[in-house]
C-alpha cells in the first residue's frame, strides 16, 4: 500500500464513517441528481416515458383508428383547426393524422422496442460474458471469437438480413436488435468479470463452498454492474436509433404501428414541398429522447468510473 | 547540538474532503541534526507520510495546504514558490518511497533514469553521466553495475530496484534523505540488506535521514531519535533508547507492547496473548495465559502427505509446456484439533499455495490431503462442499475479501443459509451473536464493508469463517496488512477463539515474530519445500537449517540496546521455476529432537 493512498483511504474512511449507511445504488442516484445535465436528461426521459405510457389518455386522437381520421385534414400546418374544431398542435400528416398523437404513440413503440431489446440483449450478453470469464480456457476463447465475429459486421447489415428473412413486426425487430446487441454486453461483462474473479472475495466465497451459480450471479455480477449500466443506457439509445433507421428504410415496423422512424419516413416526400412538420417533429422527438438518454449515460459513466473517485 | 539540517515547527496540513478542510497533521515539530537519523513512527492514518509529503511539498496544491515553518539549512521551504522547491527536491533532499516498482519508470532503462537526474541537477552529459551512474550503482552494491545500466526495471528484483531508487536519491549527494517506508514491501532478508545499506551510506555520505515507518523493530535498528505520531499529532519524541526503555505516553507504550519481539517467547511452551494497555493510564496488564488446546490423543484433523502443486508455464503458438513453477514440492505435515501450525517463509516460497491447495482453490498435482478422514483430492462435488465447510480461510487483505456490495450481515449469513445451518428467519440473531463474539456489535449488520476499518473488517471475516463452525481455519497472512496494535488485538481474538472452539489454525505468515507468538509448531518453507518443521520452541531456539537461521537473523530486533552490525548475505531469493524435464530430487529429513525434523542438505544426502 503506497503512502498517499493509505492517507486517502483513512481520510475517506473517516468521511464514510460520518455518513449513515447508504447502499451503493442510492449513492449513485444521489450523485446523478446533483449533476445538472443528468438531471435535465432524467426529467426529459421521465416526461417522454410518461407521455408514451399514458398516450391513449393524453393524445387528442387515436392515430390508429381510421374512423377518426379525415383525409380532408391532410397536411395541415401546426396550429390549424380541423373541421370538427380540434386544434392540430403539430399539424397533420398526409392522411389527416394528428402528429402530436402520432408522436406519442410512436414513442410508445420506439421505447418498447429500445428497452425490450436492450433488456433481453443484456440478459443474454451478461450471462454469456459471466460464464465465459468464469469458465476460462477454451470455452472462453470460443465464446469470445463468436463475439468478435458478431462485432465485425455492421449492426445495420445484420438487422437488415434478419428482417429480410423474418419479415416485419415488433417482435421481429426486437429479435433483430437483440442479435445485433448482445455481443457488446457479453464483452463488457467478461472484461470486468475477469478482474472481479481474481479478487479475494471470490476466493472467500469458493472456500465457503457456495454454489458456482450463486458466486456468479450474486457476487461477481453485482460488481460488474457499473460498466454494464453505462453500456446499457447508451445501447438503449442506439437500439432506438437503429429501429428508427430500419423503419425509415421501410423494413422495420408495419405502417399500421408507426414508430418515430416511420413517421419521419412518411413525411420525407413532402419535405421539399414545404410541409416540413410531418418529418420534423417526429425527428425532433427522436433527437431529444436520444440526447437525454445519452446525457444520463455520460453522467453515469463519470460517476461509476472508479478512477475519478476523488 | 549543532544547527539542525531540517527543523519542522508547528506543521499543520489539511486536506479538502467533500468541500471541507480536515486537518490530517497538527502542530508537528521536530529537528534533524547533521548526520542524524530520526524515525517518525505511527500507524496508518497517523499522518507520518503526510508529514514527509508536506516537507517535500508533494501534496496537490488545490486540495491540501500546510502551515507552519519547515526550515531546511536555514531556508523556509513552505514560504518560497514551488519552483524553488524543485531545485531542492531530488537535489539537496533525496527521497525514496515504499514501492520500488512504481517509483521507477517501467519503460525506461535503469541507466537513462539515473543519467537523467545527473543531467538535470548536476549538468553532466554523455560519457561523464554514464561513468557517474556506474559509480552510483557500485555505491549501492549492485554487482556488475556497468552491464546492468542497459536493463529495464522488470529485470531487477524488488530489493535490487530499491537499491536503484536509492542510487537515484544519492545522485546529487543530498544533505537529507527522506525514506518513506522503504522496506515495508520487501522480504525480511532483503529488508535487512537495505537497512544495512542505508546505514553504511549514511556514514559514507555524511547525510541526515528522516525514516518513516510503522515497524518498531526497524526503528530500534536504525534511528538515533524517534518521533511517535498518533492521529496526526506528535505524542512523544525522545532518543530511541529512551523510548524503548521508558516510553511516557500511553500510546507509545501500547505500541511497544503490541510489537512482537523475536525471542520474547523463550521459556514459554504455549502461545501467548499480547498484553493489554490501558490507553488512559498507560498501565500494562499482563496477558492471561492460554489454555492447552492441542488434542494430542485424537487423530490429526489434517494430514498432508507429499503434496505437490506446480503451475505450467506455456510458450509459443502451440502453448507447449516449457517449464513449471514448483510452488509446492513434496511437503508433508499434520495438524491436530486445537493446534496452530505456522508456515513461514519469504515471498514465492509456496506457503500461500499450500494453504490454497488444501481445499483445492488451486488444484494440486500430486500427493494426498486428508481432511478429517476425507480424501480432498479424490473428493466429488458434494464431498468437497463438506470439506470446505470444515476448513475456512481468512485472507490477507480485509479490503478485498469482503464483497463491497453486500451488507456484512448478509455476508455472514449467506454461507449458513446456503448450507442449511439456519433458516432465513433465524439468521439475524445468529449473525448478531457471531459479531459479538469477534468484538463487534450486532447493530453493525446493516452496514457495508467500506464503513469499517481494516481491523474491524478482519474481525468480520473471522466471524464469517466461524459461521460454518469449522474445525480448521487457514489464515493466509491474515494479520500482515493490519497495524501493530490492531494486529495484536486480532491475534488475541484468534487465541480466544481457539480456546473456546478448539480450532486448528494453519497460520501462513512471513512475520517471524508473530509466528513465534501464536504457534504450537512451525514449518519453515523455502522454494516450495519444508526445510525445517518442529515445535515452536525448538525451531526458534535451536534452529538447525541454515535458511531458518538466516531468516531469524534477518528479523529486526525491537531493542536498540541490542543493536548490532550484521553481516548480511547479499544473495537474492531464488525462483522456483524449473524446466519441463526437471525431476525434483527426493528430500530426506533427519529428526534432531522430538518432532523436530530438518531437511538433509544435498551434499550430505549424496554421501
Amino acid at each position: 500500500m503506497a503512502a498517499p493512498s493509505e492517507t486517502a483511504r483513512s481520510v475517506h474512511a473517516d468521511a464514510a464513517a460520518a455518513s449513515a449507511s447508504v447502499s451503493p445504488f442510492r449513492q449513485t442516484l444521489g450523485k446523478l441528481l446533483r449533476d445538472p445535465l443528468a438531471l435535465i436528461g432524467l426529467l426529459v426521459v421521465t416526461l417522454l416515458v410518461i407521455g408514451a405510457v399514458f398516450a391513449p389518455l393524453i393524445a387528442p386522437q387515436d392515430p390508429y383508428d381510421l374512423a377518426q381520421l379525415d383525409i380532408m385534414d391532410g397536411r395541415l400546418a401546426p396550429g390549424s383547426q380541423s373541421m370538427t374544431g380540434m386544434i392540430y398542435l403539430l399539424g397533420t400528416d398526409d392522411q389527416g393524422r394528428d402528429l402530436f398523437s402520432a408522436i406519442l404513440f410512436g414513442l410508445r413503440t420506439s421505447l418498447l422496442v429500445g428497452i425490450a431489446s436492450a433488456a433481453i440483449a443484456l440478459a443474454i450478453g451478461a450471462s454469456v460474458g459471466l460464464f465465459s470469464a468464469y469458465a476460462g480456457g477454451r470455452t472462453d476463447a470460443f465464446l469470445m471469437r463468436i463475439v468478435d465475429i458478431q462485432l465485425s459486421f455492421p449492426a445495420i447489415l445484420i438487422a437488415l438480413i434478419f428482417l429480410a428473412i423474418l419479415g416485419q413486426g415488433v417482435d421481429k425487430i426486437i429479435l433483430a436488435l437483440v442479435v445485433t446487441q448482445w455481443a457488446y454486453y457479453a464483452r463488457t461483462v467478461r472484461g470486468s468479470a475477469l478482474v472481479e474473479r481474481k479478487r479475494a472475495y471470490v476466493d472467500a466465497a469458493r472456500s465457503m463452498a457456495l454454489p458456482d451459480r450463486r458466486i456468479l450471479f450474486r457476487h461477481i455480477l453485482p460488481n460488474c454492474l457499473p460498466p454494464l449500466i453505462v453500456v446499457a443506457t447508451m445501447r438503449v439509445a442506439y437500439a432506438i436509433m437503429l429501429e428508427a433507421t430500419l423503419s425509415f428504410l421501410g423494413i422495420g415496423l408495419p405502417v399500421t404501428e408507426p414508430s418515430l422512424g416511420l413517421l419521419v419516413s412518411n413525411g420525407y416526400e413532402y419535405l421539399l414541398s414545404g410541409d416540413y412538420w410531418i418529418s420534423f417533429y417526429p425527428g425532433l422527438a427522436l433527437l431529444v429522447l436520444i440526447v437525454s438518454i445519452n446525457l444520463i449515460g455520460d453522467s453515469l459513466r463519470d460517476i461509476l468510473n472508479p478512477r475519478r473517485e476523488g | 547540538m549543532a544547527d539542525p539540517v531540517l527543523s519542522v515547527q508547528d506543521l499543520t496540513t489539511s486536506f479538502r474532503v467533500d468541500g471541507q478542510w480536515r486537518s490530517v497533521v497538527r502542530d508537528v515539530s521536530f529537528d534533524i541534526g547533521p548526520q542524524e537519523t530520526v524515525a517518525v513512527v505511527g500507524e496508518s492514518g497517523s499522518g507520518k507520510s503526510v508529514t514527509a509529503m508536506s516537507i517535500m511539498r508533494l501534496l496537490p496544491p488545490g486540495n491540501a495546504r500546510s502551515t507552519g515553518r519547515i526550515e531546511f539549512e536555514g531556508e523556509d521551504l513552505l514560504a518560497g514558490p514551488l519552483e524553488q522547491m524543485q531545485a531542492i527536491r531530488g537535489n539537496r533532499i533525496g527521497m525514496i518511497f515504499q514501492e520500488p516498482m512504481t517509483s521507477l519508470n517501467p519503460v525506461l532503462k535503469i541507466g537513462s533514469q539515473i543519467t537523467e537526474v545527473l543531467r538535470q541537477h548536476r549538468g553532466l552529459d554523455g560519457a561523464e553521466a554514464e561513468a557517474e551512474a556506474v559509480r552510483l550503482l557500485d555505491r549501492v552494491r549492485i554487482p556488475s553495475a556497468a552491464a546492468r545500466l542497459g536493463e529495464y526495471p522488470m529485470n531487477f528484483s524488488g530489493g535490487m530496484r530499491q537499491r536503484v531508487v536509492i542510487a537515484i536519491a544519492l545522485a546529487c549527494a543530498p544533505r537529507l534523505l527522506i525514506a518513506d517506508e522503504p522496506t515495508t514491501a520487501l522480504d525480511v532478508t532483503i529488508q535487512a540488506q537495505i537497512l544495512e545499506l542505508i546505514k553504511t551510506l549514511q556514514e559514507e555520505e555524511g547525510m541526515s535521514v528522516l525514516f518513516i515507518t510503522h515497524d518498531m523493530g526497524v526503528v530500534a535498528e536504525i534511528s538515533d531519535r524517534t518521533v511517535v505520531m498518533y492521529r496526526g499529532e506528535v505524542v512523544e519524541k525522545a532518543t530511541t533508547e529512551a523510548i524503548f526503555r521508558e516510553a511516557r505516553h500511553p500510546y507509545s507504550r501500547a505500541l511497544l507492547s503490541a510489537v512482537p519481539q523475536l525471542g520474547a517467547m523463550a521459556g514459554q511452551d504455549r502461545p501467548l496473548r499480547f498484553p493489554r494497555v490501558d490507553m488512559a493510564t498507560g498501565e500494562i496488564a499482563p496477558p492471561p495465559p492460554t489454555a492447552d488446546t492441542v488434542r494430542v490423543n485424537e487423530p490429526p484433523v489434517l494430514k498432508v502427505d507429499n503434496l505437490v502443486t506446480r503451475f505450467p508455464v506455456r510458450k509459443g503458438i502451440l502453448r507447449r509446456v516449457v517449464g513449471r513453477i514448483h510452488a509446492v514440492e513434496d511437503i508433508s505435515f499434520e495438524l491436530r484439533q486445537g493446534e496452530t501450525l505456522s508456515l513461514v517463509g519469504e515471498s514465492g516460497c509456496g506457503k500461500s499455495t499450500t494453504g490454497r491447495s488444501l481445499i483445492r482453490l488451486e488444484e494440486p498435482s500430486g500427493g494426498t490431503v486428508g481432511m478429517d478422514g476425507h480424501d480432498v483430492r479424490g473428493a466429488g462435488h458434494s464431498e468437497l462442499t463438506k470439506i470446505r465447510r470444515d476448513v475456512q480461510m481468512i485472507f490477507q487483505d480485509p479490503f478485498e475479501s469482503l464483497n463491497p456490495r453486500i451488507r456484512i450481515g448478509e455476508a455472514i449469513a449467506e454461507p449458513m443459509i446456503v448450507h442449511g445451518l439456519v433458516s432465513r428467519r433465524e439468521a439475524p440473531a445468529r449473525v448478531a451473536d457471531l459479531l459479538e463474539r469477534v468484538g463487534l456489535s450486532g447493530e453493525m449488520m446493516q452496514r457495508f464493508p467500506h464503513e469499517f476499518s481494516g481491523g474491524q473488517r478482519q474481525r468480520i471475516c473471522i466471524a464469517r469463517a466461524l459461521a460454518l463452525e469449522p474445525k480448521l481455519i487457514v489464515a493466509d497472512e491474515s494479520v500482515s496488512a493490519l497495524d501493530v496494535s490492531v494486529k495484536a488485538q486480532v491475534i488475541n481474538l484468534m487465541l480466544d477463539l481457539q480456546e473456546r472452539y478448539g480450532l486448528g489454525y494453519l497460520f501462513i505468515s512471513h512475520d517471524m515474530a508473530v509466528v513465534e507468538r501464536i504457534s504450537h509448531r512451525v514449518a519453515v518453507m523455502y522454494l516450495g519445500e519444508i526445510v525445517e518443521i518442529g515445535p515452536r520452541a525448538a525451531v526458534f531456539e535451536t534452529p538447525q537449517h541454515p535458511y531458518t537461521r538466516k531468516l531469524i537473523a534477518a528479523v529486526p530486533v525491537a531493542d536498540p540496546s541490542r543493536r548490532r552490525r550484521r553481516v548480511v548475505a547479499g544473495d537474492e531469493i531464488r525462483s522456483p521455476y524449473r524446466p519441463a524435464d526437471y525431476v525434483a530430487p527426493k528430500r530426506l529429513y533427519r529428526e534432531v529432537g522430538e518432532g523436530h525434523f530438518v531437511q538433509i542438505h544435498e551434499s550430505e544426502a549424496a554421501a
